[in-house]
């Protein structure tokens, strides 16, 4: 099991600042170990986040979104108190599942 | 006899609705994304354009990008997108130089504003591009050249 995401909502304006940290290793698949072999690609390969139980954005990653991914977005009409989701899965078929509120 | 067929029936009839509640996007969980593997396994912007079924785009200025002139680290990366443009529903974050051109994808329903920050790996120091796919398939592109003064990939 992975270790929890972290997330931040915060009203602003007419809607909410989303921010997610999440606690991934993203290899590239590119990098070879000490023996010299390549050690295999592990990435998240799909994301989504939730206002209030429905989908708002998904993503598709590759290999080359940074290590501990960050993403930042914009919830249109949400308000303090409202739930954010967020999922992830990686192409081990890993997945995790983290909540906020909306301060 | 009769209680079993109408146990089937029910069965049947619930699994309907269960694919009409997924058709609708009523179910949570998988929204539309299917991961892409012909677009991040293309090794050209071009591969990637042809891999996500999508014309050549044409420079926006409508599209407001942003990331560093210069990047110490290119293991991390920070990189922005924000849109003017009517009906984005997809933005795709696209190395040039990198061993997988294709970084990431983000998809945008009516609820979220189009735009996006993330951090992305860069093995070189390449041109980044933020292409803007709207709901009637027009494609749009901003790009920007990243001076790299260490690799991100390893090696």
């Amino acid at each position: 099991m992975s270790d929890p995401m972290r997330i931040r909502a915060q009203a602003q304006g007419s809607g909410a600042v989303v921010r997610v940290l999440m606690s991934h290793e993203m290899e590239t698949g590119q990098r070879k170990d000490a023996a010299g072999k390549t050690i295999p690609a592990w990435h998240i390969t799909e994301m989504t986040a939730a206002l209030n139980g429905k989908v708002v954005l998904s993503g598709e990653w590759g290999t080359a979104i940074a290590k501990n991914p960050f993403t930042e977005f914009v919830v249109k009409g949400a308000k303090a108190g409202d739930k954010i989701t967020v999922n992830w899965v990686d192409n081990r078929g890993d997945k995790r599942s983290d909540e906020a509120v909306v301060a | 006899m009769q209680p079993m067929q109408n146990r089937r029936e029910m069965m049947a009839r619930s699994a309907g609705v269960a694919l009409l509640l997924a058709g609708a996007g009523v179910l949570p969980a998988r929204a539309q994304s299917v991961w892409p593997k012909a677009a991040f396994d293309g090794k050209s912007i071009d591969e990637v354009y042809k891999g996500l079924g999508i014309a050549k785009p044409v420079e926006s200025k409508d599209i407001a990008f942003t990331a560093p002139d210069i990047a110490e680290n290119g293991a991390v990366v920070p990189i922005g997108v924000t849109t003017t443009l009517p009906g984005v529903k997809r933005i795709a974050f696209l190395v040039e130089k990198n061993p997988t051109t294709l970084a990431g994808l983000f998809d945008f329903t009516d609820a979220v504003e189009p735009s996006v920050k993330t951090r992305i790996k860069m093995q070189q120091t390449s041109n980044v591009f933020a292409v803007a796919i709207t709901s009637d398939d027009k494609v749009y592109y901003a790009q920007k050249e990243v001076k790299v003064t260490l690799g991100g990939c390893g090696g």
